[in-house]
């Protein structure tokens, strides 16, 4: 049985934050691609963390975990009222549709 | 007193013309009372000025020069002269004027120019009394351009008559003609004597100084400045615009055309008489003597009755002239002066006449009859008897009959002429002058009787015709009475021995003693020898004109046509005036018509090529240009913007509008940076 290592946390870190790109880039949705942006925090929280436990940083990597959490949940509350108003902008929250700015 | 009151006399009548000119449509009546009151204030002062000169200084020349400009180192000095002629030439002039005014204000009155035409009459007189009291010829000839140019205006004063335009035109054309001579003798004199003025030419050519050295300049100089009064006082060959200029209205053609302005060349004769030489003189007499014939002839056969009275103008200035060019120096200027008088008067009487038919005919809404015809008066003699009486005592007048002004004169310009063919051996001139002196009376009865007397042409016409208003009949009346011997001499068979003789002397000749015309003393003595024949001559030859005209006119005892078929191509030659206008119209008007049409053409084809050309050569250079421009510079400059709007078009493909895009443009970025740096 392999001991997990800080290079096992940091290929989660990755993975959740490749996912997370994955969803902001191709998600039509403006919810997924929030819901995306959420992983990729959370990616980054994982690495701090894991950064925090196996170096000799001791609390300092859970005190940013724990600022980014509470960052997110404004970022969250902020974003969903943006989605909010461009909804009742354009009728719809489908990125595709809203292209004002297309050269 | 002989400066100032010239100068007033004179700047009288301009400040009626400035008053009349600027003020004259805000005056009561237009303003012909003021003009008219000036007139005479120049009248009475003209007279009293001629009394005291002629009673109490006689013999003396009053001169005055003021230095006007300085050219170089010579001076140009103006200045006025009175001496016997410019006094009586002064009132001659003043009185024709005011008589005149007053009967323009019955003549004229409802001419739609009133003002205007008052204005004119001052400046004409204005220019005339310059003319009169000048003691300069360049000051002269300023106020000589002057008279002509009033002269222009008066004759066309109804200009919207387009024969009324032309005859101004031609009037101050041809008088421009003899003033170019005029000028060209000045200027002879100028660059001889470096002098205008009247006495020091005198005193030089006296002095025995020539122009150039030459007699012969002399008389050319003295012909040329005679070219003026040619012009002016219309001689042959110049005398083609005078009954013309009776396409102006009748007050201003007995002004003008009788009394003041055709006498003015006589005038200038008279002043430059000292310096003229025998040859010129007698070039002077000839003229005189052709004109006198020839216009006599062509007044016989006239309808018109002021076209009659402008030949017979013409006739009698050749008698001035001609009494002049013999050396009878006092009776051609008494001559002028009676003649002024019995002259204005018909005119004023043929006004009276015309006036009296335009308003007969307008009555009877009849447009198309002449009411200058005297084929169409007759019988006038009771509906107009002031008219009738005094046009009489003036048709007595001019045919020279005893006991008129016009006999005085007329019998000593004969004696005059007759005197000098037994000094000289020139008989034609006083031939002439006797042929002349019974047409004259012939051709005026004529005038008279076809006006006055016999059946009336129209019954209608004549019974509307009335006599004239008091303001026209009252010059009449005036003239009429100057027209009698007394004024003049109270011998009624001499005017030798009268005040007019006394008080003007044939002035001495100051060229040299070779060249001067018998001496006056010589003159006088054959005047007196030949003066009785001469007087009975000219009485019966006036006698048999006036029987004549009596006889085929009024008796009708010989029939006017078959004269007419007799005389042949004398007829026909006076009715066509002797073919003067045709001659000049082939000579002049075709002659520069040919001249303007060689012009035309080397406009269109020389001129014209010669810029056509620079404009082709012009055009060829634009043509390339603007290829240039189209093609090279705007080229490039197109170039640019297409250029620049291609790479938009191109770069604005990535601007795509959407978020998502845009991130992976970043990530796309980061990781190519991160590749390149690590």
């Amino acid at each position: 049985m392999i001991e997990p290592g800080l290079i096992h946390f940091l290929i989660v870190g990755a993975i959740l934050f490749a996912l997370g790109l994955m969803a902001i880039l191709s998600k039509r949705n403006t919810i997924m691609v929030l819901m995306g942006v959420e992983l990729i925090l959370n990616a980054s929280n994982i690495n701090l963390v894991a950064f925090s436990r196996f170096t000799e940083l001791s609390l300092d990597g859970q005190m940013i975990g724990l600022f980014i959490i509470i960052i997110a949940a404004a970022e969250a509350a902020v974003a969903l009222a943006i989605v909010l108003n461009v909804y009742s902008r354009f009728n719809t929250i489908s990125l595709d549709k809203i292209n004002l700015m297309k050269g | 007193m002989f400066t100032q009151l010239p100068l007033v006399i004179l700047l009288l009548p301009l400040l009626a013309f400035v008053l009349l000119i600027f003020l004259g449509n805000k005056l009561p009546r237009q303003g012909d009372w003021l003009a008219t009151a000036i007139m005479a204030a120049a009248f009475g002062m003209s007279l009293l000025l001629m009394i005291t000169k002629l009673t109490a200084h006689s013999g003396e020349v009053f001169s005055h020069s003021v230095t006007w400009a300085v050219v170089g180192t010579q001076a140009i000095s103006f200045g006025i002269m009175i001496d016997n002629l410019a006094a009586i030439m002064l009132v001659v002039v003043t009185l024709v004027s005011l008589l005149v005014h007053l009967f323009s204000m019955g003549y004229m009155k409802d001419d739609v120019r009133y003002s205007r035409y008052f204005a004119k009459l001052g400046l004409f007189s204005f220019s005339m009394l310059g003319i009169v009291i000048t003691n300069n010829i360049l000051l002269m000839y300023v106020f000589w351009e002057l008279v002509g140019i009033s002269s222009y205006l008066l004759i066309g004063h109804w200009y919207e008559k387009k024969s009324a335009s032309n005859a101004a035109n031609k009037a101050f054309i041809v008088n421009r003609v003899g003033d170019f001579g005029m000028f060209i003798g000045i200027m002879i004199l100028f660059l001889a004597f470096s002098s205008f003025a009247f006495e020091s030419i005198f005193a030089s050519i006296e002095a025995g100084q020539l122009p150039f050295g030459s007699e012969g300049w002399l008389t050319a100089a003295g012909v040329l400045i005679f070219c003026g009064a040619v012009g002016k006082s219309a001689q042959f060959p110049l005398h083609v615009w005078l009954p013309d200029a009776m396409e102006g209205p009748t007050p201003v053609s007995a002004l003008i055309h009788a009394a003041t302005m055709v006498a003015a060349g006589v005038y200038l004769v008279a002043r430059v008489f000292p310096m003229l030489t025998a040859d010129a003189l007698l070039i002077i007499a000839y003229i005189g003597a052709i004109t006198a014939l020839i216009a006599a002839t062509i007044a016989i056969t006239q309808f018109d009755i002021k076209k009659v009275l402008a030949y017979s103008t013409i006739s009698q200035l050749g008698y001035m002239i001609m009494a002049l060019g013999v050396g009878a120096y006092t009776a051609g200027f008494m001559h002028l002066v009676t003649h002024a008088a019995f002259k204005a008067g018909l005119f004023l009487g043929a006004g009276s006449v015309i006036f009296a038919m335009h308003a007969s005919l307008h009555k009877l809404h009849d447009h198309d009859t002449d009411a200058q015809d005297i084929r169409n008066m007759g019988g006038l003699k009771s509906r107009m008897p002031v008219t009738y009486w005094t046009f009489l005592i003036f048709t007595l007048a001019i045919s020279g009959v005893p006991l008129t002004s016009g006999f005085l004169s007329k019998d000593e310009i004969l004696a005059g002429t007759l005197a000098f063919s037994t000094l000289n051996g020139h008989w034609l001139l006083p031939l002439i002058g006797f042929i002349v002196a019974g047409l004259t009376a012939f051709y005026m009865f004529r005038l008279f009787i076809l006006t006055f007397h016999g059946k009336p042409a129209d019954e209608k016409v004549n019974t509307g015709i009335s006599e004239s208003p008091r303001v026209m009949t009252i010059p009449l009346i005036v003239l009429a009475a100057l027209s009698l011997f007394f004024f003049y001499s109270f011998n009624p068979f001499g005017a030798s021995g009268g005040w007019f003789f006394a008080a003007i002397e044939r002035p001495l000749s100051v060229v040299p003693e070779l060249l001067q015309p018998a001496s006056y003393p010589v003159f006088y003595e054959a005047v007196s020898s030949v003066h009785l024949v001469a007087m009975i001559l000219s009485v019966l030859i006036a006698g048999a004109g006036i029987l004549m005209a009596v006889a085929v006119y009024h008796w009708k005892k010989i029939s006017a046509d078959n004269l007419a078929q007799m005389a042949g191509f004398l007829f026909k030659g006076s009715v066509n005036k002797w073919y003067c206008d045709d001659i000049y119209n082939t000579l002049f008007l075709n002659g520069s018509h040919a001249v303007m049409r060689g012009l035309r053409w080397f406009d269109e084809t020389v001129v014209d090529g010669i810029v056509n050309g620079a404009a082709t050569v012009t055009t060829f250079f634009s043509r390339i240009s603007g290829w240039v421009d189209n093609h090279v510079v705007d080229g490039l400059v197109n170039g640019t913007a297409a250029t620049a709007d291609k790479a938009g078009g191109l770069l604005s493909r990535i601007q795509t509008g959407k978020v998502q895009t845009y991130l992976l443009y970043v990530i796309f970025s980061f990781l190519i940076l991160f590749v390149f740096f690590m």
